[in-house]
């Protein structure tokens, strides 16, 4: 235990920034859970292996020479074409059943993405060097990698892209009857089939995205993936499926949470902070819920 | 009844003779004890209970850890045993490593029971997926804060006792399997025995409905915790007697080890077929059979064969090897088929 953060205001200043920074790429990959979760009614556990996976792809394209911002524009591409995959093999197959047999086959899917990067990428912690320098506020007191706030703002900008196609576009309209009433949506001629391959494949983009601003702004390992699924996880369910705001905020509030207790705990407590936060979060629903006598199914 | 009996008769002396019999294969044994008992042991909350927990391995792990713990702390200060790694200055006796496991094995049992009676109340109450998050949650939780804890070793692992020179290697395989061999013993008898009461008849009401059940006024909150705190007690035992054959305790690949263990058991019971008494102890052989086969000539690609058998038993084959056997010879199961309406059925495929 550690409460030196406290006792320095610019340590809890860049304590704070950090965790916001952080957070809009939790509450980017948040959003793509809360999409295929709405809309096909599925918790995707490896959700945080395809992050990685996006993130080795931006690693690859920095080893050979190519800026790692680029990746950016180009694992969206690839993990959106991985993600309509993934659909057609297994996700198809499991989209009306019992929630717990899609958490199994996508637990399956996380093992299998894990150990095979770990095949492909080998077990290092790598990291896409962006070159992009750091910035100093308040005397050098707070120190911000420039990566970071570029990660943020790239993230929130695709963000705003995709809530406005979704309003605008006719597969985002689509996407938005199926999440309502999958039934009433085909009966009006929606191919639900389509839009839920495409919801699949756009989640996956979100993580490609996500992916590769980590892997420009933090590390990536191909374990690291449970984790961000975790995360995704809690920020939707502390934010309710459909919340936009609500996924922003809580995301950068998880990010200070993090930093916080990156600082006052330790960082080989980090991670299990999450998880612990997780259950405190779902055990506290729980006595909400119970409280108010309705359940959710 | 009486051909019941002539099976059980068979199967114990089975079990007591194997280590004599296939004396190469010890360590395999033991291990299969520990894989049966952990899947049927989840399967009183995924099979009987509808409550799909990933977080069983919470159970394993603290009993493992706390097996180890006591049997060298009666003995020896605990900081400086881990602090010195597999330099171990300390060695104990005979005596003192079988009085120190036996009262490992005890606490490894009862703590981890009490534990999940203690968080039962909070965590049970949650309902289906968002259970089975939080069980995994849990599990991954318990892995990374016991990482951190020095005096159990940290990140460096947690040796745990040699076995004390008696009678050299062959002793300890069958020490180690007796163990397991017994309390597998154990939980069956007891799973046996509380599933031919009324306990199984509501755990199975809890699953096919929790709010009528509760209607009905049965108390399923309480015999929710019971159920777990049954598995948490066979799930912390086999942990501890799993912590002593392997010797080596990490707090993320052997005690917590979500990514094996922890989805082991789940794999296991649904193989064999969820919510039957013979179906997780089939599937725990089954599986342990293709693993050791897959561990051992794919090596290194035991984990892509893993997800690869996860995705495919979840999707194509979730009744599992007890399902199928009922579907094909319902009359074995007790079940009386219209044989016109059967015939309507096929020709109706």
């Amino acid at each position: 235990m550690d409460f030196m953060v406290f006792q320095y205001p610019m340590i809890t200043v860049q304590a704070c920034l950090d965790g916001i920074l952080l957070g809009v790429l939790f509450a980017l990959i948040a959003y793509g859970m809360a999409l295929q979760w709405g809309v096909m009614n599925i918790i995707n556990i490896a959700q945080g292996d395809l992050v990685i996976l996006g993130g080795y792809i931006a690693y690859f394209m920095y080893l050979y020479g190519i800026h790692p911002a680029w990746g950016v524009i180009v694992s969206p591409f690839i993990m959106y074409f991985v993600g309509v995959g993934i659909y057609k093999l297994v996700i198809n197959k499991v989209v009306d059943r019992d929630l717990f047999i899609s958490i199994l086959a996508t637990f399956g899917i996380s093992i299998l993405f894990m150990q095979l990067m770990n095949f492909a990428f080998g077990a290092d912690v790598v990291l896409a060097n962006s070159g992009y320098g750091t910035t100093f506020l308040f005397d050098s007191n707070v120190v911000l990698p420039n990566s970071k706030i570029f990660s943020a703002v790239v993230s929130i900008a695709f963000a705003i892209c995709l809530v406005i196609y979704m309003k605008k576009s006719k597969l985002g309209r689509a996407i938005r009857a199926t999440a309502q009433n999958a039934r009433a949506a085909k009966i009006l001629g929606v191919d639900t089939e389509k839009v839920y391959a495409a919801t699949f494949g756009i989640n996956a983009a979100l993580c490609g995205v996500a992916g590769a601003l980590i892997s420009i702004t933090f590390t990536i390992h191909p374990y690291m993936g449970l984790p961000y699924t975790i995360r995704s996880f809690m920020i939707v369910i502390v934010a309710g499926l459909g919340n936009l705001p609500g996924v922003a905020m809580s995301g950068m509030g998880l990010g200070v949470f993090e930093e916080f207790a990156d600082y006052i705990l330790g960082t080989e407590f980090r991670i299990g902070s999450v998880f612990l936060l997780l259950v405190l979060i779902l055990v506290y629903r729980r006595f909400k819920l119970s409280r108010k006598r309705e359940y959710l199914k | 009844m009486n051909k019941n009996l002539i099976l059980y008769a068979s199967i114990l002396v089975f079990g007591l003779a194997a280590p004599f019999i296939f004396p190469a294969f010890k360590v395999q044994l033991s291990i299969l004890c520990v894989l049966i008992i952990l899947a049927v042991t989840w399967n009183i909350q995924g099979g009987e209970m509808g409550y799909n927990s990933f977080g069983n391995i919470l159970f394993y792990g603290l009993g493992m850890y706390l097996c180890a713990s006591v049997q060298v702390g009666m003995f020896f200060p605990l900081a400086e045993w881990t602090e010195s790694g597999g330099e171990k200055t300390f060695v104990h006796t005979p005596t003192q490593f079988f009085q120190g496991m036996a009262a490992g094995l005890v606490v490894a049992a009862v703590v981890p029971t009490i534990v999940a009676g203690l968080i039962g109340y909070s965590i049970l109450g949650l309902r289906g997926h968002y259970f089975a998050i939080c069980t995994l949650g849990l599990g991954v939780a318990a892995g990374e804060i016991s990482g951190g804890i020095e005096i159990i070793g940290a990140g460096q692992g947690f040796t745990t006792p040699p076995f004390p020179n008696v009678g050299g290697l062959e002793a300890r395989g069958e020490f180690f399997y007796f163990c397991s061999f017994f309390a597998l013993v154990l939980a069956f008898i007891t799973i046996r025995a509380i599933y031919s009461t009324r306990f199984k008849l509501i755990l199975n009401a809890i699953r096919d409905n929790e709010d009528k059940a509760e209607a009905m006024g049965i108390e399923t909150m309480k015999y929710k915790i019971i159920g777990w705190m049954v598995s948490a007690f066979f799930c912390g035992l086999a942990g501890g007697i799993m912590g002593g054959l392997v010797g080596y305790i990490d707090s993320t690949d052997v005690a917590f080890d979500g990514r094996e263990m922890g989805v082991f058991m789940v794999l296991m019971a649904i193989l064999g077929g969820k919510g039957t008494l013979w179906g997780p102890i089939i599937g725990a052989t089954v599986f342990h059979i293709f693993k050791e086969g897959f561990w051992t000539f794919f090596l290194g690609w035991q984990y892509v064969a893993l997800g690869v058998l996860i995705v495919v038993i979840v999707i194509y084959f979730p009744e599992g090897i007890m399902g199928w056997l009922r579907e094909k010879y319902p009359e074995r199961f007790g079940e009386v088929v219209d044989e016109a309406d059967r015939k309507a059925q096929v020709e109706l495929k």
